[in-house]
């Protein structure tokens, strides 16, 4: 039998890394919601950006704070790019054609990175206290990611709903047609939508870059976990996904102390396919 | 011109290792026969995509072909010819279970292509969690079995598993143009177009989805087995996972799915493009053949979508003056 404090300092430790996967599914949902394409690559460019915060900040001795910006400010930049320059001219042909396209995308960072980079592994360590709450460590250095995530999530669904382009966004994710006979150009849209899931991609770069290393694979670690979360959140549904992200994030760190880490991702994702079966719009989609 | 075209290219494949090559027969035969053999999994894998059925998870199959094989020999001594069939068997099994709910719940387009790629993953990280029999990440070589031996299916001459995989990827081009002149085809095209509508007149839709993935599975995990034993090695990251799933997709969309050739001709160039960037960077550049493949596959499904192969033919088709019909 396991000690249950064990399984305690699993589920907090769950919890926890909830909020990672939580931020890294936040943008892509939105992308995916929006513009109906899955960028394979996304995990890949938060890649990057780790990789700029560990050399502004490693190397170059930059205060954390301006390479967090400067992280966001290059995600943003990033996502453009890539709606601008693989995207948007595809956007008309077959969804299969799309989805390879940003795979491409990942063979080329992928293997970009190893070039530049060698496949050395690179992390930026603080030095934050850690708290002990009933016998459970709490290290600084994971607590305040969950805490960002969870205002980049409030954020998020204040610029979705409150604001103009916000609204904008959403109406194109409900009906592009629609919007474009109301006079609206949805390739603006999409642009901007980019941007801030390239925003989010920056953000998760930053933060993540203090809990794990950098090295040229890091997107498969969390890549397909981060598609799975947002279908099963549900396409652009950002309260779905989430709750998708602990749920998934429970079942891996749980299981991870029971049996072995492989065994928790075997698990996670076979709940996955069966969820898909069960409740295709999503975890959170009302029953048609 | 085209079945002339053929004829000839066939002899050629034929007397291929006959020819003289000047010390790099060995080199030139390794590479040919992974063509054939990447080129005979390609083309099982565009029976499905063809028809709309992505599947980002066609390492599931291969890598459960390959293990099934490879372990049944290491540990009871079974002959891959035996182990083959029941590796098929049970690579078969799982793609039914796979499609099945796939078809009766409707999971098309992108959640089709997650739920496979999920597949893949579970296969490959059971794999590595299994370590104490399957070698988890570090793979496990085949027993050798002491010489050449038709029993175990090794060889130390290369020509023999040329012949074989030659033998393997005419008879996976038979099935292709099998299946493309049958019911199964008009069914299956409809279904891809509309699921509703396909069954309102009448095709079964679960039963043709299912039975089109299992056929792709089988080849699939057929393909594998063959790549084990020519290997001698497998590893969960070469045959199962998202990796060598998607390296089988590009292959084929570089080419060119909705064609015969589509598959051989997309495998032919991607290997041959990865040989030569390897050669031409070699170890002073980690990365940089990777990163221009990856370049490449970009611009390749941006300005080619329907492929080199199913592009060019489109071009002659377009330039031959259509026939006037009186």
């Amino acid at each position: 039998m396991i000690d249950p404090i064990f399984l305690a300092e699993a589920a907090v430790n769950g919890i926890l890394l909830g909020g990672i996967l939580a931020l890294l599914a936040l943008g892509l949902n939105l992308i995916f919601g929006v513009i109906d394409i899955v960028w394979i690559a996304y995990v890949d460019l938060v890649m990057l950006c780790m990789y700029l915060v560990y050399f502004l900040v490693q190397v170059y001795g930059w205060p954390v704070w301006a390479g967090g910006l400067a992280s966001l400010a290059f995600g943003a930049l990033l996502g453009v790019a890539v709606h601008l320059l693989i995207i948007s001219p595809i956007l008309g042909s077959a969804p299969v054609n799309q989805l390879l396209a940003t795979g491409g995308l990942l063979f080329f960072l992928q293997s970009f990175a190893t070039f530049l980079w060698t496949t050395d592994h690179r992390s930026v360590r603080l030095s934050l206290p850690s708290y002990e709450v009933a016998g459970i460590f709490l290290p600084l250095t994971r607590v305040i990611p969950f805490a960002i995530s969870i205002l980049a999530l409030i954020a998020l669904y204040v610029f979705l709903t409150r604001t103009f382009v916000g609204t904008a966004i959403r109406a194109v994710a409900q009906d592009r047609e629609a919007m474009s006979l109301m006079g609206a150009n949805p390739q603006w849209i999409y642009v901007v939508t980019s941007a801030v899931g390239g925003l989010m991609a920056g953000l998760a770069g930053t933060l993540l870059i203090f809990q794990y290393s950098v090295h040229p694979f890091f997107g498969g670690q969390f890549g397909p976990l981060t598609f799975m979360i947002c279908v099963l959140g549900g396409l652009g549904n950002m309260v779905g996904a989430f709750v998708a992200s602990f749920i998934m994030s429970e079942i891996i760190s749980l299981a991870g102390v029971v049996w072995s880490t492989e065994m928790g991702y075997v698990i996670a994702f076979v709940v996955f396919i069966v969820m898909i079966f069960a409740r295709p719009g999503g975890i959170l989609a009302r029953r048609g | 011109m085209g079945r002339a075209l053929g004829g000839t290219l066939i002899v050629l494949l034929a007397v291929a290792p006959m020819l003289p090559m000047a010390g790099m027969k060995q080199y030139v035969l390794h590479v040919m026969i992974q063509i054939l053999i990447w080129a005979f999994i390609g083309g099982a894998w565009s029976l499905m995509g063809r028809f709309g059925l992505v599947s980002l998870g066609h390492g599931a199959f291969l890598g459960l072909g390959a293990y099934a094989t490879v372990l049944l020999w290491n540990f009871y001594g079974l002959s891959p010819w035996l182990g083959g069939v029941v590796a098929v068997l049970l690579t078969a099994g799982l793609a039914a279970v796979v499609a099945y709910p796939c078809s009766r719940f409707q999971v098309v387009g992108h959640y089709f292509g997650l739920v496979t790629l999920a597949v893949g993953e579970v296969i490959r990280l059971l794999i590595v969690a299994e370590r104490s029999w399957t070698g988890g990440s570090l793979g496990v070589s085949l027993k050798p079995a002491g010489g050449d031996s038709v029993v175990a299916v090794q060889f130390a001459d290369k020509r023999v598993f040329y012949y074989a995989a030659l033998a393997l990827w005419l008879a996976g081009l038979w099935v292709w143009v099998r299946v493309d002149r049958s019911m199964a085809r008009s069914a299956m095209e409809a279904i891809g177009e509309d699921e509703t509508a396909a069954a309102s007149i009448g095709i079964r839709v679960t039963r043709f989805k299912i039975g089109i993935t299992v056929l792709s599975a089988a080849l699939t995990a057929v393909g594998g087995v063959a790549y084990a034993q020519y290997i001698a090695y497998v590893n969960p990251d070469t045959l199962a996972g998202i990796g060598v799933s998607l390296r089988i997709v590009f292959a084929v969309v570089l080419g060119g799915m909705y064609a015969m050739a589509g598959p051989t001709v997309g495998t032919a160039l991607t290997i041959a493009l990865s040989e030569y960037l390897r050669i031409a960077f070699g170890l002073r550049l980690i990365g940089m053949a990777e990163t221009i493949y990856g370049f490449l596959l970009i611009v390749f499904i941006i300005f080619l979508p329907a492929g080199i192969y199913g592009s060019l033919r489109e071009l002659i088709r377009r330039r031959r003056p259509t026939p006037v019909v009186a």
